[in-house]
């Protein structure tokens, strides 16, 4: 409701100020802020990316991409994460049923799949240390290791949040704060996704089809 | 087995006492005087009995306006540092000639002119330029805090705590010697083996998070929390500036974040991205960091370029000529600054397709900026130019900036720039611009906004002598350079072969005792306006006869800025409001939502400090225990739910009346 104390009522005076307000704006801020937030991490993985394309054939005289990458394993490490952006869908649709068991049966699903493929990766990893293809073996190396190790270290932070969010869920249930929380990391957690597509298609399928 | 271990390291990492310069006449003077002024300083804070107040009211304050306040402050206290570093370059070049070397020498120097650049831009401009919208963006959009005021802490600290990093590094270790950008591979591990470019990166990844987060923050606050009424095209101009240099920081600090972090990977892991050898190249780092820094150039102007815009329609009692233009003039040099950045180096060979590209796209952006500099011009024209001190910077920015402006088209020509490239007539210009449009600016903005922010006008006297040690400062110091730049003189030099320049560098070692004089004018300004204080109060709220939000509210503003939320009818509101008759409510009062302090910022900030040094100095216990430290404070922050509380409508009701009492003795 407006009101104004400049005129009588009846008379058409401007509304200067509101007399009668809901001051809420924290839900709608957060997810734009959240937003923000992506993209600006997007602009992160942009710049790996760039550089990876620029010292991606850097090879130095040392091992390529056809040399290391074994596309089966990677499949599988592709699916783990896949699978996970499902069942975190999954957990969403039950959140907003407000069916708090089921919501965290998805999410620890979710963060297993999650733990599956950082596991993956590491192995795959300690795989290139005994080829002899450690880091600060070519710029290729270099650019490889710290794409494809950014992407792993968000989805480690990404399953130490979603730890925290389900510990928070069980102690204060879905309340509206939670909700929104849940709706943070979902974005997060489709946004690595969409950058594993990326690490995916230009770093492994490129790398060993050309 | 225990031979193996050096216990000294494990607990020390590289750190002995010999790392500690009492070797250093300089520096040693210099410690004397920062623990003597540290010391009064926290003498005093214990005589006034002032922590309590400090903790409770500042430190953890999340209220937008007093984070604004602190981060002017810090930005005036880093000018004192980045300004000493000045003096002495001017003071070493115009007198190291032929056989006298100055007093002193490379290795010194060549910290000293990385210091200054890095600690001027981004302990200085940006801390000036954030403060400055932290504390009016909020009045101007009638909103009551920021959307994140916990964040906005969390963002000053982070700010701070950088810029700490690099103070320290002048008692311990030392600092880099790389170039304000650090550029590889001088900046690598194999020419710079010590701790310095290791400071420069983690002062600089610390106070990034903190510049990232308060632009995400400032969009979402001018998005999302703007008054009834008030839509994008209503926008009083600072607040359009704001958005234009948010959008860039966050679309720009990220590729300087990525682009340390590799630096990091050369240096701390010995990776191969800018190294000389296994296919690194460091021209990649060249391309990543500008684009970054062009961008920059823009975040630190166009708040400034705002500034100028409310000054001007106040001051010359207008409403501003060619809004609409302005705003489109901000929002393309918003894009265009993303498409420039390869004019920074030229001379790196890409090809005349390339360099004409940028050299172009480089020439386009004087349009828009033209633009402006007539919208200011015609608003002046048949306004009733009121000059005061903040109307006498607009004009001394007006006459400078166009004259830096002119000299950057010229280096804008790739033929001309690879005369031109790293010789002083590129100082000169970056100097004639960032000095005459940024620094001009936020004294501007101070001198306006400061008697809203504290209810006292800055004096006036002692005001007109900064600006006039100032401007002249400048010319003295930096039109020589634009000559010497002309001869073919290079920058960073600590030494020069011969005699017959030091007259210029003469000239220009006096200009900067010129501007040391309008700064100690500026300290005097803020002393003598304290003194003064009750003789310049300003009971109104409205001491310039503003015309946007900001003014329509108290001086200082309460907690919660506005009684009831304004509704926008007109660009410049409260103007509009004063004209058509608006009186005060004086009752109907309610209680208002407000987030609650927090400390959390701070102790994030204080174990990045710890964790930061600890990285330098190869620590690697400390290290890995700060950092699980933030995690876990982060965490922990994360299980209060319990983050707001409403002011009660009898405390809103009290402040009000005083308010009345105030507007009626006014």
């Amino acid at each position: 409701m407006m009101h104004t104390d400049t005129a009588p009522p009846g008379t058409a005076a401007p509304v200067f100020y509101v007399t009668d307000e809901e001051g809420h704006h924290s839900e709608g801020s957060t997810m734009l802020g959240f937003w923000l937030y992506l993209m600006s991490d997007c602009l992160i993985f942009a710049t790996l990316f760039a550089t990876y394309g620029v010292l991606g054939r850097n090879y130095a005289a040392g091992p390529s991409q056809k040399d290391l990458f074994d596309l089966t394993g990677i499949a599988v490490n592709t699916a783990m994460l896949l699978f996970s952006s499902i069942t975190y869908g999954f957990a969403m649709l039950e959140m907003d049923k407000d069916n708090q068991r089921r919501t965290q049966l998805w999410l620890a699903v979710t963060g297993l799949f999650g733990v599956a493929f950082v596991a993956l990766e590491i192995r795959e990893f300690v795989h290139l240390f005994h080829e002899g293809a450690p880091p600060w073996r070519s710029a290729f190396l270099s650019s490889f290791y710290t794409l494809v190790s950014t992407h792993g270290l968000h989805v480690s932070f990404g399953i130490l949040w979603l730890v925290t969010l389900m510990i928070q869920v069980q102690k204060y249930g879905l309340v509206a704060a939670n909700k929104r929380r849940l709706m943070c990391l979902s974005m997060f957690w489709h946004f690595l996704d969409l950058i594993w597509i990326g690490v995916f298609t230009v770093v492994y399928l490129i790398g060993v089809l050309e | 087995m225990f031979d193996n271990v050096n216990l000294q390291q494990l607990i020390f990492g590289r750190f002995t006492l010999d790392q500690i310069p009492y070797h250093e006449p300089i520096l040693i003077g210099t410690f004397a005087g920062v623990a003597v002024v540290g010391l009064a300083v926290l003498a005093t804070i214990t005589y006034f009995r002032f922590w309590g107040p400090l903790w409770r009211d500042w430190v953890t304050s999340i209220d937008h306006k007093k984070i604004g306040i602190m981060y002017c402050i810090f930005a005036l206290i880093m000018l004192l540092r980045g300004f000493a570093d000045a003096l002495m370059m001017r003071a070493q070049q115009s007198i190291a000639f032929g056989d006298q070397q100055g007093f002193l020498p490379p290795h010194h120097y060549d910290q000293i002119f990385t210091a200054h650049g890095m600690i001027m831009i981004f302990f200085v401009a940006m801390p000036f330029v954030t403060g400055l919208m932290n504390f009016a963006v909020p009045l101007q959009i009638g909103a009551r805090d920021v959307a994140f005021p916990f964040l906005n802490n969390f963002s000053f600290w982070m700010t701070v705590s950088g810029g700490m990093l690099v103070m320290v590094s002048l008692f311990i270790g030392e600092f880099s010697r790389a170039t304000w950008l650090a550029y590889p591979p001088l900046s690598g591990a194999a020419m710079s083996p010590g701790v310095g470019v290791d400071y420069y990166i983690w002062a600089l990844q610390i106070a990034g998070v903190g510049t990232t987060l308060s632009g995400i923050n400032l969009i979402a606050t001018i998005v999302k929390m703007r008054a009834p009424g008030l839509t994008m095209m209503k926008l009083p101009i600072f607040v359009w500036s704001s958005l234009c240099t948010n959008i860039l920081i966050v679309a720009a600090f990220p590729i300087l974040t990525a682009v340390l972090v590799l630096l990091s990977l050369d240096r701390y892991l010995g990776f191969h991205f800018f190294t000389n050898d296994l296919g690194g190249n460091s021209m990649l780092y060249f391309n990543l960091i500008w684009i970054w820094g062009h961008p920059e150039v823009y975040i630190l102007i166009l708040p400034a370029f705002g500034v100028f815009s409310e000054i001007t329609s106040t001051f010359c009692g207008k409403r501003l000529f060619g809004y609409t233009s302005m705003v489109y003039a901000l929002v393309v040099i918003t894009i265009l600054a993303y498409l420039v950045w390869l004019h920074h180096f030229f001379t790196m060979g890409s090809g005349a397709d390339v360099n004409s590209f940028f050299g172009i796209t480089t020439m386009i952006i004087s349009i828009p900026t033209g633009a402006k500099i007539f919208n200011w011009m015609f608003t002046m024209y048949r306004g009733r130019i009121r000059f005061e001190v903040p109307m006498m910077w607009v004009v001394a920015f007006i006459v400078t900036f166009v004259i830096g402006g002119m000299t950057g088209v010229l280096l804008a020509v790739p033929p001309a720039d690879f005369v031109l490239h790293n010789s002083l007539f590129l100082i000169a210009h970056f100097h004639n611009v960032i000095i005459g449009g940024v620094l001009f600016g936020m004294f501007a903005g101070v001198t306006f906004w400061f008697p809203k922010a504290f209810g006292f006008k800055l004096d006036e006297f002692w005001g007109k002598m900064s600006l006039g040690f100032w401007v002249t400062g400048f010319y003295v110091a930096f039109m020589p350079l634009y000559v010497l730049g002309l001869m073919g003189v290079t920058r960073r030099m600590q030494h020069f072969d011969d005699p017959s320049l030091q007259p210029w560098f003469m000239v220009a070692a006096f200009g900067a005792v010129l501007i040391a004089c309008g700064i100690g004018s500026q300290i005097m300004m803020f002393v003598v306006s304290i003194r003064r204080r009750e003789e310049l109060r300003d009971l109104t709220g409205d001491p310039w006869g503003g015309r946007t939000l900001e003014w329509s509210t108290s001086s200082p503003p309460p907690d919660y800025n506005f009684a009831f939320t304004p509704v926008v009818h007109d660009s410049d509101a409260w103007w509009d409001m004063k004209a058509r008759g608006f009186s005060r409510p004086t009752g109907g009062y309610q209680p208002i939502h407000m987030p609650k302090n927090t400390a959390t910022g701070a102790i994030l900030a204080a174990l990045s400090f710890i964790c930061g040094f600890a990285m330098v100095w190869y620590i690697w216990w400390l290290a890995a225990l700060s950092f699980v430290a933030l995690i876990v404070t982060a965490i922990v922050h994360t299980f209060n739910y319990d983050r707001e509380y409403y002011i009660p409508a009898e405390t809103v009701s009290r402040e009000e009346a005083k308010r009345m009492r105030e507007l009626e003795l006014a």
